[in-house]
């Protein structure tokens, strides 16, 4: 007798937890739909990577597209700026790290680690300073070459920035980090 | 002003009627789609074929402006590999940018381009902005059995020309079989061999419309496929709840139904 | 009335005591659940949870929607289209909130017809009853707001007739016309208040339902017999009711899950099949489409409004007795509402001392008319207005009127009820004592 009574209970309990799990399963997987909404929506994924065409980009002149809502400066650079660039030994660098998200995290600011291909003609970076997030002005600062050539200077808390981009002097902390990039033709690159 | 205005509310709340009877007169063949029914999925072959009847012959007149390109290359829709997709918007339409005020060949993040050129309608949503079936008696039912027939209809129109003309107030009007009244100012569109298919698919008038009509409810509705798993996921899941819920409700009252014996 | 007889929560630690006389929260949230509830309720009082629901699924996915809607007569359509192709999940998320309200409006016409068939409406219960009206009129001026946001052909021109309806009334009525478009005609200005009100008035609409809750949980929910719950003693009413949880939970969420197997399929499968095609056109105010209906939840009433045109002899008359200031159009719109009052004012029409129409003979059969006329008169309001329609709804309207004004008046006079159960005790041990092969039985023998 007592025996069928615990029977019975098992059943039953077994019974209403399997009905409570199942609600439960039901409330979160109609809980998650109301989440993952909010996550970017496919027309802004598809802009995750862009391809910008730079067969107009004159040397030593920059563009400046919008990438993730951001600006990137894809500049090509003339053979001064890249024997200025190469000239700097690393331990003078206020951030001797390279920032470039297409090699590895903690290789040196050479700017070899910077420019994107192995010439040095190309330069692409974000063009965001790295202090508090305004837009440096190309051609400018104390570390343009002669003639306001190259260089980059940020106007809100004078932040200046070398011929490769990196930080030289100003309250900025970090390099202008280079962003994944790569040609996909001779002048096509493709960005993210 | 005002007046008027009062005026055309009160005649809009009379015709219902007319134009309900003239809905109901064309002929819609109730064509068999892969897509229908509970499990139906999109046919990528035919997808594809109808891609091409839209590219090489509707998009002269008609656009598809809430149609993004890219997603040519949805797994379930045309499923076209992303880089023929770049390739196929270039080579085929060019979008106006705003950042450059210049013209120049459409990206896969762009859409269509819209087409205003021949005041011919946006195709984006056609194939659910007609419904190809109509009650009985207002009853629904067809609707029901054969569903809304917005790809049906437009198949049936392609197809649906019997070749006489007639010229109305400086209008060229054509006679179909599909459309409501009968007379339609599009001229025929399809002649047969219109398009080559890649696939050796014989391009009938026929084969043609029920294509680019299956590729018209993939761009109307590019979710369907994941809409009916949805469903029917949602529609096992519950059930099961069900049988749950109603063990657990019946074992819940039967102390108190027996007691009610006593 | 302090409602029915039961055991209250009693804070037993510090912690519960501390916060019992500070906030009862506990204590309402208690009675609330624990509220006695007549054991013999049937499968009709599950309409409620339904409802419950259908609320909170419209402003869940109403709120997640407006995160990606943009209420501009440029962009709503594409921003509809944006949801559908691009946002995580959108195109289901949106065909749940397009065919929630064809729940919603299912559940609850389920429900207003329970109520008129076992007299939920009778005193004690009018206020219950009121404010379930002020809730139904709230969710049809919601829903019908909402139909405008899209901004698809059948969005603008049913917002065009629809106020065109204000403006029937004499004298004032274009200018309260205009009033509500702000402008002329419907423009963005016109989009851009409906959808304030459309996010607005949900949670009008949750406010009133508390307020319904509590109003019949102090009365005391009706039953299929309408015979009270005993409030002689906790001992008599308990033999009468059983608490809410878990007993009517479980057999509502059982209730709700069927219907959401329905509902499911619906919007898997067919989610424009209650819709109509030609909102899938964008708005054009330059072009009618061929023929505008209102969603089918509003068709009796549409019906009802182009029932009575200037032939009727009816129309006729008030025209004359008010020198023409009544005229047919004004005449149906004054119907359309009538039809809505008339049923809010039946605590006061019927005159029957006898509850439950379950012992009413005559009334049951006038009531299933209703019913039936309720359906003809939603098909005819979907049917071309020319032809043997207008005599169908004109008919059907008439019997709407007939129903409230008449005949529930004079049935509580001519009709000779059948005896009521004493208790609700009885009627639940009529309905489960007698027959040995039911549930109770299998369930007396628990060694199975």
């Amino acid at each position: 007798m007592s025996n069928a009574e615990h029977h019975e209970g098992t059943r039953r309990d077994f019974l209403y937890y399997a009905t409570a799990g199942a609600g439960a399963v039901a409330t979160g997987a109609a809980v998650w739909p109301l989440v993952n909404q909010m996550n970017p929506s496919a027309d802004v994924l598809a802009l995750s990577s862009i391809r910008v065409d730079v067969s107009g980009v004159a040397e030593g002149s920059q563009i400046t597209v919008k990438w993730l809502g951001k600006p990137v400066f894809i500049r090509r650079r003339t053979e001064a700026e890249i024997e200025e660039a190469r000239s700097v030994d690393v331990s003078d660098l206020v951030d001797p790290i390279a920032r470039n998200a297409n090699i590895d995290g903690s290789a040196e600011a050479t700017d070899e680690n910077r420019a994107l291909d192995d010439t040095g003609e190309w330069l692409v970076q974000m063009g965001v300073c790295t202090h508090l997030g305004c837009v440096p002005l190309g051609n400018a600062g104390d570390y343009a070459l002669d003639g306001g050539v190259g260089g980059w200077f940020c106007p809100c808390h004078g932040s200046h920035y070398d011929t490769s981009g990196r930080i030289r002097k100003g309250p900025a902390p970090e390099n202008l980090p280079v962003p994944p990039a790569e040609f996909v033709d001779d002048t096509t690159i493709l960005l993210g | 002003m005002l007046k008027k205005l009062a005026l055309a509310a009160t005649l809009a709340l009379a015709p219902v009627s007319g134009a309900f009877a003239a809905g109901a007169s064309g002929e819609v063949t109730n064509y068999d789609f892969s897509f229908e029914g509970a499990f139906g999925t999109f046919d990528q072959a035919q997808l594809q074929r109808g891609l091409q009847v839209y590219t090489q012959v509707c998009s002269a007149c008609h656009g598809m402006k809430y149609v993004p390109l890219r997603t040519l290359s949805a797994e379930d829709g045309p499923g076209m590999p992303e880089d023929q997709v770049r390739a196929y918007a270039e080579q085929f339409f060019e979008v106006y940018d705003e950042e450059i005020e210049d013209f120049r060949p459409a990206r896969p993040t762009d859409h269509f381009p819209e087409n205003n050129a021949a005041g011919a309608p946006d195709l984006s949503l056609m194939a659910k902005a007609r419904a190809g079936f109509h009650g009985p008696y207002g009853l629904g039912i067809n609707q029901f059995f054969k569903g809304m027939g917005g790809p049906e209809y437009i198949a049936s129109l392609l197809a649906g020309y019997t070749g006489e003309e007639k010229e109305e107030a400086g209008t060229i009007l054509y006679e179909n079989k599909a459309f409501p009244g009968g007379w339609i100012s599009m001229a025929p569109p399809l002649y047969g061999d219109d398009v080559e298919y890649s696939d050796g698919t014989e391009a009938t008038i026929e084969q043609q419309s029920k294509d680019v009509a299956a590729f018209l409810m993939w761009a109307a509705e590019p979710k369907l496929m994941a809409r009916k798993q949805a469903g029917f996921v949602g529609v096992l899941f519950l059930t099961v709840l069900s049988v749950l819920l109603y063990l657990t409700n019946k074992r819940l009252w039967a102390p108190v139904k027996a007691r009610a014996k006593d | 009335m302090s409602g029915i007889p039961h055991d209250h929560y009693e804070p037993s630690t510090g912690g519960e005591k501390w916060l019992h006389s500070r906030l009862p929260i506990v204590g309402l949230l208690y009675d609330t659940l624990m509220i006695p509830t007549p054991k013999n309720l049937n499968w009709m009082w599950i309409w409620g949870i339904v409802l419950a629901f259908c609320l909170a699924l419209q402003i869940i996915t109403g709120i997640v929607l407006v995160m990606h809607y943009t209420p501009h007569v440029d962009l709503a359509f594409g921003s509809i289209e944006h949801i559908m192709r691009n946002v995580n999940g959108g195109a289901m998320l949106r065909y749940l909130h397009m065919n929630g309200a064809s729940l919603f409006f299912v559940a609850v016409y389920a429900h207003i017809f329970r109520g008129l068939y076992y007299g939920s409406y009778k005193a004690p219960r009018e206020i219950t009853w009121i404010i379930g009206m002020l809730i139904y009129l709230l969710m049809m001026g919601t829903a019908f707001m909402g139909y405008v946001l899209p901004w698809g052909q059948m969005s603008f021109w049913g917002a065009t007739v629809i106020t065109g309806l204000f403006g029937a009334i004499p004298f004032i009525g274009e200018s309260i016309q205009t009033w509500l478009l702000g402008g002329p005609a419907v423009d963005n200005a016109t989009l851009n208040r409906f959808f304030s009100l459309h996010y607005l008035l949900p949670f009008v609409i949750a406010g009133l339902v508390i307020v319904h809750i509590w109003a019949f949980h102090t009365t005391g929910n009706n039953n299929p017999t309408g015979v009270e719950v005993r409030r002689t003693s906790k001992a008599d009413a308990e033999k009468d009711t059983l608490p809410f949880w878990p007993y009517f939970v479980i057999k509502d969420l059982f209730a709700l899950a069927i219907v959401l197997v329905v509902f499911f399929a619906v919007v898997g499968f067919m989610p424009n099949y209650l819709g109509h095609p030609d909102n899938y056109i964008e708005a054009n105010p330059l072009a009618t489409p061929a023929h505008i209906v209102p969603e089918w939840y509003f068709l009796p009433f549409y019906a009802i409004l182009r029932a009575f045109d200037s032939e009727v002899w009816v129309v006729i008359a008030a025209n004359f007795l008010t020198g023409g200031i009544v005229d047919a159009k004004f005449f149906g719109v004054l119907a359309m509402f009538g039809a809505i009052i008339v049923m809010a004012l039946v605590p006061w029409l019927d005159t029957s001392s006898v509850r439950s129409g379950r012992y009413r003979p005559m009334f049951k059969m006038w009531f299933w008319l209703f019913v039936v006329n309720f359906f003809v008169l939603m098909w005819v309001g979907a049917m071309p207005a020319e032809g043997i329609y207008p005599y169908i709804a004109l008919l059907g309207s008439t019997y709407w009127f007939a129903y409230f004004l008449v005949i529930l008046p004079l049935l509580g006079v001519l009709e000779k009820p059948l005896p009521q159960p004493d208790t609700i005790e009885d009627d639940f041990k009529a309905h489960y004592g007698k027959s040995s092969t039911n549930d109770g039985a299998t369930a007396a023998t628990p060694a199975e």
